[in-house]
């Protein structure tokens, strides 16, 4: 059983809990924390096809899902943004 | 090619031939028959200065040129700026200015600032923005290319002095 | 795998000073090849027959006169793109964007197109071309677009974020908040409020080189596309997905790219070039006409914008809420949201509300612009601030100071800032002397902040060492503004070697992996990284290598100042080896030396500006004069500054265009009027001063050498920048970009009016 962590929702991001939410769920890892999350919300594939960024810490990670998950950190979910 | 003219022109001081339709511009036909790509089509109605060329020493936006007007004339293109192997001081300057980003305008830039310091080798700011204003680029913001044309300026002084 | 991402201080020998661009030569003499400076044996001539209707459903296309005229060699329509996209919307928009599907959705759609031995039989062509139109009706503004007597557009839109779901479709694709705190408390808490509307136009990005490729497509299912692009193994695998060839036989090759600020990382002419030469079983060539650019590539967003702010007699802002509508082109987008995350990125604002409506018009599909969606969001606030101030009393640069973000800060999209550079930047404005220039009659001065997020993504490198000890470096980002030479540098700084000695190149998309776009200012941050750490892979090569050809353990080797120096007992003696002397024996100790290096380059880091900007107004005609530009903004590190300035100058120069003269002009016939640049006039030289910059370096912890994006952020103070200078110098609030001399006289005029 991975660690226990705390991700929020940027309010563009609706998941059970309303806009904004935060929830647990059990991740080390990014990839450990999408898996649990579309376990445990069906719909949030939708929103992963729309586009998803994570901010661990302020550091904002499109791609790279292999990222650790520091106890404690501040984690969120965000548009996956692209430029010019 | 329905009713072509053959056209005997000077190039970069070279005797050029081509055969080409009445409504072709001398931009297009110095690309595609001549082969000097170095001439640059932004938008073919002479608004951005690309395609910039002398044609008897005169600048023109070659797009707006018919190509059989070159009939017995001297054609200059960015290709006939550097001599033996080496750079024009203003071709030199650009680069060490860092005066292009994509280089797209560099070509027409470089033949409307020769043309600009052939006839007023000592220019003042406003006079190389003035001289240059037909030439858009999208990158720089002009501020290195008119820093460029500054110090090319000055260099070709010096070079003439000796 | 395995390198450490994070910053180190340390001294650099090469990084952070000046060379000239290994480009730069065959620029300068006209012999760089870019997209329509390429030709193939047998090649044809393509065109793109484009509708001239902003609306209207295609009844009927009869290509059979056309079909008939000889050195007319292939024409395809939507029947010969049919839609391999299996269910994915996204690159289903892409390919009707490509070609017309029934419906021609703007001015400019391309409806047919046509492969011809030569320009003059494809421009006959197209005119043998029947297509019958019937109509519809159109609406090209964003707010009429979303009222309720507007034409819908696409039947199966239905507004995305609202509850409850809607049961009629709408214009309206999608509805974003973001923002935290509560906003009606914050406001309670406010002595001043105020409520300001803006509105920007369109605007295109204005590349000088229109798009042009060259497309071969062989009956065994090969091809090459030779294109100009920010991306081209991103290219290669929407083509081929549109096509249905697969990804690893379309061979596509980045051209010398003439300017792109985000209009480049979308395909257009390239799929069609590709089906048409696939049809003629020859390689087609396609350069789209500058008309064709205005029309039917690039532009984006034209927003409709409301602001409500508040503050106490401090200054403090207690709330601020945005409501932002941003028209995205006949597709549906995402910009209002861009704009949602963008809008008070530079502020701390306790409690504050961006509200996003992204809205579908019958104008072309909106593509990314240099910091898509923040310039416009950045107008509306920034211009709101300044007002703000002056009810407050305070200056508009202690105004920002007050209310600046900050490490800790919580961003308005959710996280918490790490370290940023928005308060150093305003205060380096603060203290630059252009702020106590003294300013002549009918001039003002202006002050604006910017914020853009910067990404990294996908980057495949290759670093190889050739026997006479000079270096190949093996890129997969387009260089669109001389990333070339940064990276030369850096590979030359990682192995203690002269700048001389590398030699930069970008790999066609068959000679290296997958590289994403040169989009989202990723390109010197991610390539960057790359290269340091392919650039220390092949270290670990070459000490390897020494330690061979001295027989000592590899664990007794290091690397130094561009030599191999053994050291441990016993090994003193031994002279050191410099790159080049273990390079003219590779062939002997284990063959070619190279460094590699695969990354998902994360961690960008956000960028933040401030800028001055002094506007001289002639009250006569309402015209404004740039006299003096100022643009401070945080690189976290510049590599080559010259490129740095040289990205700073230009997104200045962008705005100002934008806040002064370009705009799409649409008449009521929904047709653009402007598709050229006499009409669509972007800044030239004598519209200029020099534009002064200056470089902040607060690193980057998530890159080696504390590596910033730095290509977008200077877009997106200008706009409010030079409104600030012409509310100062005129007393007049411009609330409509760009301000260009009609607007500015009308709105003096009207405030002389009101006495």
């Amino acid at each position: 059983m991975h660690r226990k962590m705390r991700v929020s929702l940027s309010s563009t991001f609706e998941l059970a809990g309303g806009p904004g939410c935060t929830v647990e769920v059990h991740a080390e890892t990014i990839q450990q924390m999408m898996a649990s999350l579309v376990d445990r919300y069906p719909d949030f594939q939708r929103l992963l096809d729309r586009g998803v960024a994570v901010s661990i810490d302020g550091q904002v990670f499109r791609d790279d899902w292999t990222q650790p998950i520091p106890p404690q950190a501040e984690v969120f979910l965000i548009p996956r943004i692209e430029g010019g | 090619m329905s009713n072509a003219t053959l056209v005997s022109t000077t190039v970069n001081g070279d005797p050029v031939q081509y055969a080409c339709p009445s409504d072709e511009s001398l931009m297009t036909a110095l690309r595609n028959r001549v082969g000097l790509t170095g001439v640059k089509e932004g938008c073919g109605t002479g608004d951005c200065g690309a395609c910039s060329i002398t044609l008897d020493g005169q600048l023109v936006c070659s797009c707006l040129v018919l190509a059989v007007e070159a009939e017995g004339r001297e054609v200059t293109t960015v290709e006939g700026l550097s001599t033996d192997g080496e750079l024009h001081t203003l071709q030199q300057k650009f680069i060490d200015h860092a005066a292009l980003q994509c280089g797209i305008c560099t070509p027409g830039f470089l033949v409307a600032a020769k043309a600009l310091l052939d006839r007023n080798p000592n220019p003042d700011e406003t006079e190389i923005r003035y001289a240059l204003a037909g030439n858009l680029c999208r990158c720089t913001g002009y501020d290195k290319i008119v820093h460029a044309v500054q110090a090319a300026a000055k260099d070709m002084r010096k070079q003439k002095r000796r | 795998m395995g390198h450490d991402q994070k910053y180190v201080d340390k001294e650099y020998k090469v990084v952070g000073t000046r060379f000239n661009r290994p480009d730069g030569v065959e620029k300068v003499t006209g012999k760089a090849r870019y997209g329509a400076d390429a030709s193939a044996p047998g090649q044809l001539v393509g065109r793109i027959l484009r509708s001239p209707h902003p609306h209207a459903q295609i009844v009927k296309i009869n290509t059979k006169k056309a079909e008939k005229l000889p050195g007319v060699k292939s024409i395809v329509t939507c029947d010969d793109m049919p839609d391999l996209t299996g269910g994915d919307q996204g690159l289903a928009d892409i390919l009707e964007n490509c070609m017309a599907r029934g419906r021609a959705l703007y001015d400019g759609h391309a409806v047919a197109a046509v492969a011809a031995v030569d320009e003059q039989t494809a421009a006959k062509a197209l005119k043998l071309i029947e297509v019958k139109y019937k109509k519809l009706p159109h609406v090209t503004d964003v707010d009429e677009a979303m009222s309720e007597s507007a034409p819908v557009i696409h039947d199966r839109v239905f507004t995305r974020g609202v509850e409850p779901a809607p049961t009629k479709p709408s214009n309206v694709a999608a509805r974003t908040q973001m923002g935290h705190g509560d906003v009606d408390a914050g406001f309670a808490e406010a002595d001043i409020i105020i409520e300001k509307s803006y509105k920007t136009e369109q605007t295109h990005q204005g590349y000088i080189e229109p798009h042009a490729c060259l497309a071969s497509v062989n009956p065994d299912g090969s091809a090459d596309l030779w294109v100009t692009t920010q991306g081209h193994f991103v290219f290669r695998n929407v083509c081929a997905s549109l096509l249905g060839l697969d990804i690893a036989k379309l061979k596509v090759t980045s051209s010398e790219i003439g300017g792109g600020f985000g209009g480049k990382t979308h395909v257009w002419i390239e799929p069609v070039a590709l089906a048409l030469s696939r049809k003629a079983n020859r390689p087609v060539k396609m350069v789209m006409a500058r008309d064709e650019v205005f029309r039917a590539t690039g532009p984006t967003s034209s927003t409709s914008i409301d602001i409500k702010m508040g503050a106490k007699k401090d200054g403090t802002i207690t709330a601020a809420v945005a409501d932002m509508r941003y028209q995205g082109g006949a597709f549906p987008g995402n910009w209002a949201m861009l704009a949602c995350m963008t809008a008070f990125a530079c502020y701390d604002i306790k409690n504050n509300k961006a509200i996003g409506w992204d809205v579908i018009v019958n104008r072309p599909k909106v593509a990314a612009y240099r910091a898509p969606s923040a310039p416009m969001a950045a107008f509306a606030v920034e211009s709101t601030i300044d007002e703000l101030a002056k009810m407050v009393g305070v200056s508009a640069i202690d105004m920002r100071l007050k209310n600046v973000a900050r490490e800790g800060t919580p961003a308005p999209y959710g996280p918490t800032y790490g370290p940023i550079g928005i308060e150093h930047t305003l205060q380096a404005v603060k203290d630059h002397p252009h702020m106590r220039a003294k300013l002549k009659k009918n001039q003002g001065r202006g002050v604006a902040c910017g914020f853009w997020f910067n990404i990294g993504g996908q980057t495949c490198t290759d670093l190889n060492i050739s026997v006479d000890g000079t270096v190949n470096l093996t890129l997969g980002t387009v260089d669109v503004g001389g990333s070339r030479s940064s990276m030369a540098m850096i590979a030359a700084e990682e192995l203690g070697i002269s700048y001389d000695q590398v030699r930069a190149n970008i790999a066609d998309s068959s000679s290296l992996g997958h590289n994403d776009m040169t989009e989202g200012s990723r390109g010197t941050f991610s390539s960057g990284m790359a290269t340091i750490y392919a650039a220390r892979e092949a270290i670990g090569v070459l000490k390897e290598r020494a330690a061979k050809m001295w027989g000592v353990p590899v664990d007794d080797v290091i690397w130094e100042n561009g030599q191999a120096i053994a050291t441990g007992e016993g090994h003193g003696n031994l002279p050191p080896l410099s790159l080049k002397e273990i390079a003219a024996k590779s062939g002997r100790t284990g063959g070619p030396i190279a460094g590699h290096n695969e990354v998902t380059a994360d961690g960008a880091g956000m960028g933040f500006a401030s800028h001055i900007c002094d506007v001289e107004v002639d009250p006569e005609t309402g015209r404004s004069t740039i006299v003096r530009y100022t643009v401070v903004q945080d690189a976290g590190k510049a590599i080559n500054p010259d490129y740095v300035e040289g990205q700073f100058q230009g997104g200045a120069t962008q705005g100002i265009g934008w806040a002064l003269n370009e705009e799409y002009i649409y008449g009521t016939d929904g047709r653009l009027q402007n598709p050229g640049f006499l009409d669509y006039r972007i800044p030239v030289c004598s519209d200029l001063p020099f534009i002064d910059t200056q470089i902040l370096e607060v690193p980057n912890p998530l890159h080696p050498y504390g590596v910033r994006g730095v290509g977008e952020t200077s877009i997106v103070p200008p706009l409010a920048a030079v409104g600030n200078a012409i509310a100062n110098a005129t007393g007049v609030r411009m609330t409509h970009a760009p301000m260009s001399p009609p607007r500015v006289l009308a709105a003096i005029d009207a405030q002389e009016n009101a006495g």
